[in-house]
C-alpha cells in the first residue's frame, strides 16, 4: 500500500487542511503504513453480511416537535472569532477579495 | 456559627475514597470546604510532575463545595454532594473553557454543561479542573495533547496512556478519588490499566454524549475512573440512564449498579480467549494475566479457555476505519467560522479555512482526518469503510456468542505496561497496537472494565472484564470481589505523596 503524493494532497483537499510539503510527505508514509494494516480488511469473507453502522438497538428515535427556547444570541455568539452586531462576520463566500 | 473554612481543622486522608470521604462530611469529620482545599493543595503540588489538568478551576471548586457544605447542613444529600471530581476537558463545562486537548478550541467557552457535568452539579458535586487528553481524545499516551503531555505518578519518564490519561494520572496519584473520562477505543481502561486503578466504558447508549466534544459518535461513551468498584458505581450510577438530548441513550431502565456486590465470584462464567494471550504480551502482563485468572478459578468461577474471538485482530483495522471516517465528519465542524482558532488574513474563505484547520489541529488528529477522508472517498468506500461495518458485524456476532455461554470476558487491558514517553511517538501504528485488546469492545459495543490486576517491574497490570450489554453491574461486582481478595488497588504510586497538607 503506498500512496502517492497527488493522492495524500488529494486527501488533504478534501479534508480541507493546508499541509507543508514536509508534512504531506511525513503523511505520505504514515498513511501508507496504516491503510496497510488495514488491508487486513480484505481477507475476511463478509460476502452477504450487513454492515453494522452502530451498536445500538434503536431506529428512527422521534422526539414531539414542539418549540423550545433557543440559547441567548448574545451568549452563542461570544465565542465567535469575529463578530459585527448579531452577525458572525466571515471571509466572502462567492468571491475572491477582502473581507466583505 | 463558626466558619469551617477558616478554622485549622484535621488533616485529611487523601488516599481515601469517595464513599469514605462522603461518609466523613455526613459525620461532620471535615467540611466539603475543607476537603476542597486539601484536593486544591495536592493537585496544584502534584501538577509541576504530572501535568494532568489542562485547567484547575479553584474559585469554581471553592464556591461548589460551600454550596455543597450548605447542602449537608440542611440535609439535602445526594451521593457525590461535595466529592471532588475531575472532569476530562472533551466534556463541556457552561463558563469553563474546553478545548478537547487541541489548539483550535483554544478559548472556547461552552454556553451549556454536557448532560453527565449537568448530573454532577445537580448532586453537588466539586469540580477540580478539566484533565489532560489527547487531541479529541486521538491517542493512547496524552502525549499528543495541545497543552503538553501528562505523565504516569508510578514513573515520570512513562506515559499515563490515554486518551483519557489526565483524568487516569489524578486518581492514581491521589489528587481527587473520581474522574470522568470517555472511551471510544480503550480510552478510559488503557490508562486505568497503566495507572492501577479502575475505568469502566459503559455500553454503548448507557450514558449521555450531549455535550461531549464528539470523535467517533457511534464508539464513544463517557464513563468513571476510581480507585475501586464501589466509587466507579456510585460515579456511573450518577451518569447513566436515558437523555431526551440524546437519541442513541437506551430507555433500558438504569440498575442499582451494586447489586452484585454481594455475589463473590462462585459459579460465574469466565471465558479467557486464546486470541488474548497470544498478541505480542509482554511476559510480565502475561503472568498477572495469569494469576487473575487464577484467582477467579480458585473462587469458584467456571473457567472456559475455548472460547475463541477469531476477529480481534481485525477489530482493530476495522476500528482504525470506522473511527476516523467519523472523526472526519465530525470535525469537519472547526472551519474557524463560529468559534474557536482563525488564521487571519488567508487568500480568500478556502485558503482561511485550510490553514485554520492546517494550524489548529495537532499531527495526529490530521492523520486521522485525512484516514477517514480516503476511506469515505469515491473508488474506496466499499473497500474500506464498508468492508470495516461489515466486519464491525462479524466482531459483535462473536461477542455475542463468546458471552452467550460465559457471564465475563477476561483480558489483559493491555499487551504491555506503562512505556516510555516517547518511545511510539513517531510510529503511530505501534501506538495503535496497544489498544489491540480495548479496541474491538468499542467496535462491538459491550460493557467493560479495566481493574488492577497486579504489577509487573514495579508497574501496574491491568485485567479486562467484558460482559453482556447492560450488564454493568456484572462488571462491578466481579471487581469488587477481587478487590476483597487481593490488595492490587491499595499500591499507591511514589507520586502520590507530594503535597499532602500539613
Amino acid at each position: 500500500m503506498d500512496l502517492s503524493s497527488d493522492e495524500v494532497r488529494h486527501i488533504a483537499r478534501l479534508a480541507r487542511i493546508a499541509l507543508t510539503d514536509e508534512e504531506a510527505e511525513r503523511l505520505r508514509g504514515e498513511l501508507s503504513s496504516i491503510l496497510g494494516h488495514c488491508q487486513a480488511l480484505s481477507a475476511i469473507d463478509t460476502s452477504g453480511v450487513a454492515p453494522t453502522a452502530q451498536s445500538f438497538s434503536l431506529v428512527n428515535v422521534e422526539r414531539p416537535d414542539e418549540a423550545r427556547p433557543s440559547e441567548p444570541v448574545s451568549e452563542v455568539l461570544a465565542n465567535s472569532p469575529a463578530r459585527e452586531g448579531d452577525y458572525i462576520r466571515v471571509r466572502a463566500v462567492l468571491e475572491q477579495g477582502p473581507d466583505g | 456559627m463558626a466558619d469551617s473554612a477558616r478554622s485549622p481543622g484535621p488533616a485529611i486522608d487523601l488516599d481515601r475514597s469517595a464513599h469514605e470521604h462522603a461518609a466523613a462530611l455526613r459525620a461532620g469529620e471535615y467540611s466539603a470546604r475543607a476537603l476542597a482545599e486539601a484536593t486544591l493543595a495536592r493537585v496544584e503540588a502534584q501538577e509541576r510532575d504530572l501535568n494532568a489538568y489542562i485547567r484547575v478551576t479553584p474559585d469554581e471548586a471553592l464556591a461548589q463545595a460551600d454550596a455543597a457544605d450548605e447542602r449537608l447542613r440542611e440535609g439535602d444529600l445526594a451521593p457525590l454532594t461535595g466529592i471532588p471530581v475531575g472532569v476530562k476537558d472533551v466534556l463541556s463545562t457552561r463558563g469553563v473553557e474546553t478545548t478537547a486537548g487541541s489548539r483550535i478550541l483554544e478559548g472556547f467557552t461552552p454556553i451549556i454543561d454536557c448532560t453527565v457535568v449537568a448530573r454532577l452539579r445537580e448532586q453537588g458535586a466539586v469540580f477540580v479542573g478539566k484533565t489532560n487528553l489527547d487531541e479529541f481524545a486521538m491517542g493512547s499516551s496524552t502525549e499528543h495533547s495541545g497543552y503538553g503531555a501528562t505523565r504516569n505518578p508510578w514513573d515520570l519518564t512513562r506515559v499515563p496512556g490515554g486518551s483519557s490519561g489526565g483524568s487516569a494520572a489524578t486518581v492514581a496519584a491521589r489528587g481527587v478519588p473520581i474522574a470522568l473520562g470517555t472511551d471510544t477505543g480503550g480510552s478510559i481502561r488503557q490508562p486505568a490499566a497503566l495507572t492501577g486503578i479502575v475505568g469502566l466504558k459503559p455500553t454503548y447508549g448507557r450514558v449521555s454524549r450531549y455535550g461531549v466534544v464528539a470523535f467517533a459518535s457511534s464508539l464513544e461513551q463517557v464513563g468513571p475512573f476510581a480507585r475501586d468498584a464501589r466509587d466507579a458505581a456510585t460515579l456511573l450510577q450518577a451518569i447513566a440512564g436515558h437523555d431526551p438530548n440524546d437519541a442513541t441513550t437506551a430507555p433500558e431502565p438504569v440498575p442499582d449498579y451494586s447489586e452484585r456486590f454481594d455475589r463473590g465470584l462462585e459459579g460465574l462464567r469466565v471465558g479467557v480467549p486464546g486470541e488474548g494471550l497470544v498478541a505480542g504480551l509482554e511476559d510480565g502482563v502475561r503472568e498477572a494475566f495469569e494469576q487473575a485468572v487464577t484467582l477467579f478459578e480458585r473462587e469458584g468461577a467456571v473457567v472456559d479457555r475455548s472460547v475463541t474471538l477469531p476477529s480481534l485482530e481485525v477489530a482493530l483495522s476495522a476500528y482504525y476505519i470506522i473511527a476516523p471516517a467519523e472523526a472526519s465528519a465530525n470535525l469537519a465542524r472547526y472551519d474557524g467560522v463560529k468559534y474557536g482558532y482563525r488564521f487571519r488574513g488567508g487568500e480568500g474563505m478556502w485558503d482561511e479555512m485550510e490553514r485554520t484547520r492546517g494550524n489548529g489541529f495537532g499531527d495526529e488528529v490530521k492523520r486521522r482526518i485525512m484516514i477517514g477522508a480516503y476511506a469515505l472517498s469515491a473508488g474506496y468506500y466499499d473497500a474500506y469503510y464498508r468492508k470495516a461495518q461489515q466486519v464491525r458485524t462479524l466482531v459483535r456476532a462473536e461477542f455475542g456468542t463468546a458471552l452467550a455461554d460465559n457471564d465475563l470476558l477476561l483480558t489483559p487491558t493491555t499487551p504491555t505496561v506503562a512505556f516510555p514517553l516517547g518511545e511510539k511517538l513517531d510510529d503511530p501504528l505501534a501506538m495503535y497496537l496497544n489498544d489491540l485488546l480495548t479496541i474491538p469492545v468499542n467496535v462491538s459495543g459491550n460493557p467493560a472494565v479495566s481493574i488492577p490486576g497486579g504489577f509487573s517491574e514495579g508497574l501496574p497490570v491491568g485485567i479486562q472484564l467484558i460482559a453482556r450489554p447492560f450488564e454493568e453491574s456484572t462488571l462491578l461486582g466481579a471487581a469488587h470481589a477481587c478487590e476483597a481478595l487481593t490488595d492490587w488497588n491499595r499500591q499507591r504510586p511514589p507520586l502520590a505523596g507530594i503535597g499532602v497538607p500539613s
